[in-house]
């Protein structure tokens, strides 16, 4: 096994060093009762090349050269190579959570500037390390409100991504808290619907732009959450961020939302990370990883995980969270992508998926179909009516090489013939043409 | 070192975006973006050598030997690196019909499959995003289970034993139960007098790790099993130190309802600095009905998603786990074939070694035979010299290893954990002994070497109390316009050049 690097004689050594004849000797305070007395049933080893094919038969297996419309959530945005590049450097890949700072400077100043990033695009004054994924932060998010407000009851809209809702129920029994859900009218939330619901709520949690593409009248629903003593919780895609306004400044008190737009290709669902940032007020509440600048013993600059005695290995059972292990690596590639686009660049992003969008919706109008939502803004997303199952739709586009986008059957009511379209910069008119065409001809 | 916000250079960036010629639909006023975010603006190749050079501020498994005890830094082999990558995967949308993603979905089954044999148990998710989470989630299941036995008002108390990591009584906050902890005995076990006391009727379940974190196989693990499972209660086993006992013994076996598996740990997922992980869960069939959704399940030749289980406790996670941590994690676990066995063995092994040249040196708490990692305490140093487990990790620094785990175990002072792992060679497992006793000869001969320390890296000793008293966890752009406006200036320079 080339992984090990001890040979016979080695081992001869080491177990007399040891004192002991053999390796099964240093197993002989495992009780008799309790041993695996047969081989692991696991298929034989496989050499690297022999691997490398296996594991290309497999890949080979999945379908990834149909052009790409299906979002809801995570994206094919383009990943620059610089990421890559960055991330195969085997002291950043290789190493663990900096515990030791002055082994570790070079990630702990990574993290440092990419809560500088998140706070910038969000607006808000402080940004964990991350967390698991775009729904994980929203349930961390609802135990933050739960202790900063004493509140049992957490207000979500409707048309906030259906696996973030599923995510958050999950994990309510345990947190003690009420789910309560505020439809959508007309692909839009309306903020008074969300006052009423409001009232005694630890938090209203809603998504911008939302699940269907929609742009919300995302102060409007913040002010009405803040009116009821609620926490207004905005629910973000980073790369709407150079276009759209940050959640801080319309008075939000967390950011959250799933990482995987910025620097990080889809993967079959992960690994990505999820971003959770807040205002100042609420520091000491948060969960995860916080890296804060200090200095040396020489007066230098230099960075540390900070604000320990939240977390768990102190705090233990009173802890703010039970997360050890994040996302940081995810984290560091939308911190690299982000730093390539730079804000010239990220506008551009954002304007470029909202112009391809555009053309998208238009053309499929003018070829007949029908829009679910006509009369909303969107940003990279948007909802189609299909005039038949929209499985059926997307089964006969697919038979044309197009992915034409996520069947809203599967979450809501009413909308079985309806398709969620993405669109993203990689994305050419030339393919948003065959988008339409397969849509149309089906 | 500079940050890249202070090597920034207004006008500069380093990606193009193509521009279609199509017009830019409006954002409505209300809701336009006002400020541009100061993200960095710098060329491609400044970016690419901003971070190459804070990597070489960095240090990993590739870098050196990183004994970092209870975190299992083993070798990451770099195919695995290059298969995660492969256009099948990482271009694979997850929310595609389940006909596109079937090589995607043959590996996770295979993944489950592996994970069932490894463990001796029934059923897995691959769901859960690292062992934290594994968890809780586990403790989920707990709730779901006896709920529908009609006990979940009356077992509200889940056992802890004081050595466990913090994750564990975490969890059992999350998951809405209460601690009750339990001692550890003279030898390192749970303390089984001590326990008899506190398991009854209230009893959700027991969370262990096993061998804990002192690296000690619990030698009563038999007649733990007896007791809960004789008061109705479930067990779940805390896989953080499964690296000991692939092949040799299995949670299942041992009594265990659920255990987590750490894939980063066992299973060589690179740590990153700090994560991805995965902490896939394998359960008895009892329990089995509860696991989140959705279960990769094979039906005739081919494979797909299950979502429709009545009982299941719902999603932890977005999608089916963390994939491409899956990918890695299945290569390794071919690479090996049944020699996962021997992976144990060899871990174990070094661990042995580094313990009986290190045990006359430095005190250690429970003198047994250990398992994959051990645990020193430095209290002897402490007393005599005035140096503690702290100056010791530090001071290993300047021999160029990274720092055993310290200061956990919490019942044991000063202590110094130490987990070496399979990978490493005799001649690396020699020079950090050797380390560990020159220090100790240090520590008598000049203290102050080991106070001050490290006196190699690219910063002295770091200040984290004022880190905490006044916390800056952000670039405070506003407070640096000295370095802005040396910026703007520099660029006028280059303008007039």
């Amino acid at each position: 096994m080339s992984f090990l690097s001890l040979t016979d004689a080695d081992r001869e050594a080491m177990l007399a060093t040891v004192g002991v004849s053999s390796i099964e000797e240093l197993f002989r305070d495992i009780p008799e009762g309790v041993r695996y007395g047969r081989e692991l049933d696991v298929a034989p080893a496989l050499t690297e090349a022999e691997l490398q094919r296996h594991l290309e038969e497999l890949a080979g297996r999945n379908v990834v050269d149909e052009v790409c419309f299906l979002g809801a959530g995570i994206y094919d945005h383009y990943v620059p190579a610089v990421v890559d590049a960055v991330l195969q450097r085997g002291e950043l890949l290789t190493a663990y959570t900096p515990y030791q700072p002055e082994m570790s400077q070079g990630i702990l100043q990574a993290i440092f500037e990419y809560q500088t990033a998140i706070c910038e695009l969000t607006g808000m004054d402080v940004s964990n390390a991350s967390g698991y994924d775009g729904t994980t932060v929203a349930a961390d998010a609802c135990y933050v409100a739960k202790h900063a407000t004493g509140r049992t009851k957490i207000v979500v809209t409707e048309a906030t991504n259906p696996q973030v809702r599923q995510v958050v129920k999950t994990y309510a029994p345990g947190f003690g808290l009420e789910i309560v859900e505020v439809p959508h009218e007309g692909g839009a939330t309306d903020p008074d619907r969300v006052r009423e619901a409001a009232t005694d709520a630890a938090a209203v949690i809603f998504q911008q732009p939302n699940f269907f593409g929609i742009l919300e009248s995302a102060p409007d629903i913040a002010a009405a959450g803040e009116e009821a003593g609620a926490m207004a919780i905005a629910h973000v895609d980073l790369v709407s961020l150079g276009v759209l306004e940050a959640p801080g400044a319309y008075g939000c008190a967390l950011a959250i939302g799933e990482g995987q737009s910025a620097g990080n290709p889809m993967s079959y669902g992960g690994p990505h990370y999820g971003f959770l940032a807040a205002r100042n007020e609420y520091i000491r509440r948060l969960p995860g990883r916080i890296v804060g600048e200090t200095v040396d013993a020489a007066g230098e600059r230099g960075y540390v995980l900070t604000l320990q005695t939240r977390e768990q290995h102190i705090r233990r059972e009173k802890a703010t969270s039970n997360i050890t292990t994040n996302q940081t690596l995810l984290a560091l590639a939308g911190l690299v992508h982000l730093s390539l686009l730079g804000p010239q660049g990220l506008r551009e992003v954002g304007e470029t998926c909202m112009a391809l969008a555009g053309y998208a919706k238009e053309r499929l109008a003018d070829a007949g179909l029908e829009l679910v939502f006509p009369e909303k803004a969107t940003f990279k997303e948007f909802a189609v009516r299909t005039g038949r199952n929209a499985r059926d739709a997307l089964a006969a586009s697919r038979a044309r090489g197009v992915y034409a986008g996520y069947p809203l059957g599967r979450d809501y009511a009413g909308l079985d013939d309806a398709l969620l379209v993405a669109v993203t910069e990689k994305r050419t008119v030339e393919e948003v043409d065959r988008l339409v065409e397969a849509l149309s001809r089906g | 070192m500079k940050l890249i916000y202070e090597k920034s250079q207004s006008g500069r960036r380093g990606l193009g975006v193509p521009k279609p010629e199509l017009p830019v639909p409006e954002v409505p006023e209300e809701l336009a973006r006002k400020r541009a975010p100061r993200l960095p603006e710098l060329s491609e190749p400044e970016v690419l050598r901003h971070f190459t050079e804070l990597s070489t501020r960095n240090f990993g498994i590739d870098t050196g030997f990183y004994p970092l005890g209870s975190c299992t830094m083993k070798y990451n082999p770099r195919v695995n690196e290059r298969l995660a990558s492969l256009p099948g995967f990482a271009g694979l949308h997850p929310l595609v019909e389940d006909d596109a993603a079937q090589g995607a979905l043959e590996l996770e089954w295979h993944l489950q499959e592996i994970l069932r044999e490894v463990t001796g148990l029934d059923a897995v998710s691959l769901q859960p995003a690292a062992g934290s989470q594994g968890e809780l989630t586990g403790l989920m299941l707990f709730h779901a289970y006896f709920a529908d036995r009609g006990e979940d008002a009356q077992r509200r108390k889940i056992v802890i034993p004081d050595t466990a990591h913090g994750t564990n009584p975490a969890s059992v906050t999350m998951a809405g139960y209460e601690l009750t902890p339990v001692k550890t005995d003279t030898r390192g076990n749970i303390d089984v007098e001590d326990l008899r006391g506190k398991v009854d009727e209230h009893t959700a379940g027991l969370m262990l790790t096993n061998p804990s974190t002192l690296g000690l196989f619990d030698e009563n693990i038999e007649e733990i099993r007896d007791i809960f499972h004789g008061a109705g209660a479930l067990m779940y086993y805390d896989g953080a130190n499964l690296n000991a006992v692939c092949g040799i013994s299995r949670p299942g076996d041992m009594g265990f309802d659920v255990v987590h598996i750490n894939l980063h740990k066992t299973f060589s997922q690179p740590h990153g600095g700090g994560g991805p992980g995965g902490g896939p869960i394998a359960v008895r069939k009892i329990l089995e009905p509860y696991v989140p959704v959705p279960v990769v399940v094979k039906e005739g030749a081919g494979f797909r998603l299950e979502y429709d289980r009545p009982k299941t406790i719902g999603k932890v996670r977005a999608f089916s786990g963390p994939f491409g941590v899956f990918v890695r994690s299945y290569a390794f676990i071919r690479a090996y074939g049944p020699a996962l066995r021997e992976m144990s063995e060899v871990a174990v092994l070094n661990a042995n070694y580094l313990l009986a040249r290190l045990k006359a040196a430095y005190d250690l708490p429970f003198d047994r035979l250990c398992m994959h990692e051990f645990v020193l305490s430095a209290r002897l140093l402490k007393r005599e010299h005035g140096v503690t487990a702290l100056d010791v990790a530090k001071r290993l620094m300047d021999y160029g290893f990274h720092p055993p785990t310290i200061y956990f175990p919490l019942i044991v002072p000063e202590a110094l954990m130490i987990e070496p792992t399979e990978t490493e060679a005799k001649e690396t497992l020699d020079a950090f002994a050797d380390a560990l006793l020159a220090i100790v000869r240090e520590a008598a001969e000049s203290p102050e070497l080991l106070h001050e320390a490290p006196h190699h890296r690219p910063v002295r000793r770091l200040d984290e109390v004022r880190a905490a008293k006044n916390p800056i966890v952000r670039y405070r752009f506003e407070e640096h316009p000295a370095e802005h406006g040396a910026g703007d200036r520099q660029l006028e320079a280059q303008k007039g050049a």
